[in-house]
């Protein structure tokens, strides 16, 4: 009797795993595992929970001026939810073996990239309505998607991280509705926020599917699930309806229905920005990263206050049983 | 009779992508003879595809009496959830 041989070269390991994957089972931290398909969902999951944590920021500079005490609760409340979600993350990268410190290092040394977007200013109250609405929104896009995920411990991350974020993008939009009702003054910079938010939304997604470095491969190994072309699209799709409804414009001249494609037509994304921005030279990278190392480095004494006072109670322990 | 054996939790993975879901408890006499009480008590009928075993010992928890001091400050948020923004219906599915 003849043994089938694979096609490729796989080992026997990989062709388990790989069934496993086609048959959409999820992969569990102490299956064995490509040693690829770990490094990616390192890079991809810690970049995540970097984004989280990075996106407190441009929200985090409202917080003393937002316009009512609700506002500042609800926007408060958001940014608490960010820290939380960077945490499911982080701890999700962790199950792969990677830690904490390494994570955060290869933030601080720029090997590590988080999501472009929060390298633009904040620069108006209506800002925290468009990050809300769009930012957020697209996130869910990306998010949704990714609840179907390979690895258990990233999907269920974001099963939680979805189930919050309904609210983040809801705060937002009643931002920009209320202000789009308001005065001609405060609907104009409801306006201006969604100009400036708008494109870099799109960007979000990442480039063509023709253009991505990382896309085959992961969706081979569903890490990714929708091409970043497609999740795009259907952020496009969702979201042109909802500023009709409240008087904003979409600024983008190309924007129009589809009939054949049952899709929104859409202008092309300024690629030189995108890979400007990703590549350290946007508005806010360098004002990002040197604030996410000074509170990291001014932490640095709580840390130690902790590891002093564990070290204490051992002491104390070991005096009273002896 | 003599001192009980150290008392294990037992955790239970009833499908691959499915969090591990507290099941009981057992005693044994160190975690590997844990792992395999658990699966003769807990597993009988194909329950599970993964078990934790965990000291009970090591288990830190709160208690239900001090529920209003611990979660107090959290029932006063309506804001947390999705459902307080109204929007208009249009758009009421985001």
């Amino acid at each position: 009797m003849t043994k089938i041989r694979p096609e490729t070269d796989v080992s026997p390991q990989e062709a388990v795993f790989q069934t496993r994957i086609d048959a959409e089972e999820k992969i569990e931290p102490k299956d064995w595992m490509p040693d690829k398909y770990r490094k990616n969902l390192i890079r991809q999951i810690s970049q995540h929970a970097h984004s989280e944590v990075i996106g407190m920021q441009p929200e985090g500079n409202w917080i003393t001026r937002a316009p009512t005490l609700h506002r500042k609760c609800v926007l408060l409340a958001k940014v608490q939810d960010e820290g939380g979600h960077g945490l499911y993350l982080y701890s999700a990268a962790e199950t792969l073996g990677a830690s904490r410190e390494e994570m955060v290092e290869a933030l601080h040394a720029g090997r590590a990239k988080y999501a472009s977007i929060f390298n633009y200013p904040s620069l108006t109250w209506a800002d925290m309505g468009a990050i809300g609405w769009l930012v957020d929104g697209a996130a869910i896009v990306n998010q949704v998607s990714l609840q179907r995920t390979s690895y258990g411990p990233y999907a269920r991350g974001m099963v939680r991280i979805c189930k919050e974020e309904s609210f983040h993008q809801r705060q937002g939009y009643h931002i920009m509705m209320t202000l789009a009702q308001g005065s001609a003054e405060q609907k104009a910079m409801a306006q201006d926020s969604l100009n400036r938010f708008w494109w870099p939304s799109l960007m979000m997604f990442g480039p063509h599917d023709s253009e991505s470095a990382h896309s085959a491969q992961s969706m081979k190994w569903k890490i990714k699930r929708q091409s970043n072309d497609e999740l795009r699209q259907k952020f496009v799709d969702q979201t042109v309806k909802q500023a009709e409804v409240i008087g904003l414009t979409i600024p983008d001249a190309d924007l129009s229905w589809n009939e054949e494609r049952g899709h929104y037509d859409f202008g092309e994304i300024d690629w030189e920005e995108f890979h400007r921005v990703i590549n350290g030279d946007g508005l806010c990278n360098r004002q990002r990263l040197a604030h996410h190392v000074k509170a990291h480095e001014e932490g640095a004494w709580v840390r130690d206050a902790i590891t002093a006072y564990e070290a204490k109670k051992r002491q104390r322990d070991a005096q009273a049983a002896a | 009779m003599s001192a009980h054996m150290k008392l294990f939790e037992v955790f239970i993975r009833s499908r691959r992508g499915l969090d591990h879901k507290h099941v009981g408890s057992l005693h044994a006499e160190d975690p590997a003879q844990a792992l395999e009480y658990a699966r003769d008590v807990y597993t009988r009928r194909s329950e599970g595809v993964s078990i934790w075993v965990v000291n009970s010992s090591a288990i830190v928890s709160s208690q239900e009496t001090d529920c209003e001091s611990f979660y107090d400050p959290l029932d006063d948020k309506p804001y947390r959830h999705a459902t307080h923004y109204q929007l208009p219906d249009e758009v009421n599915n985001m």
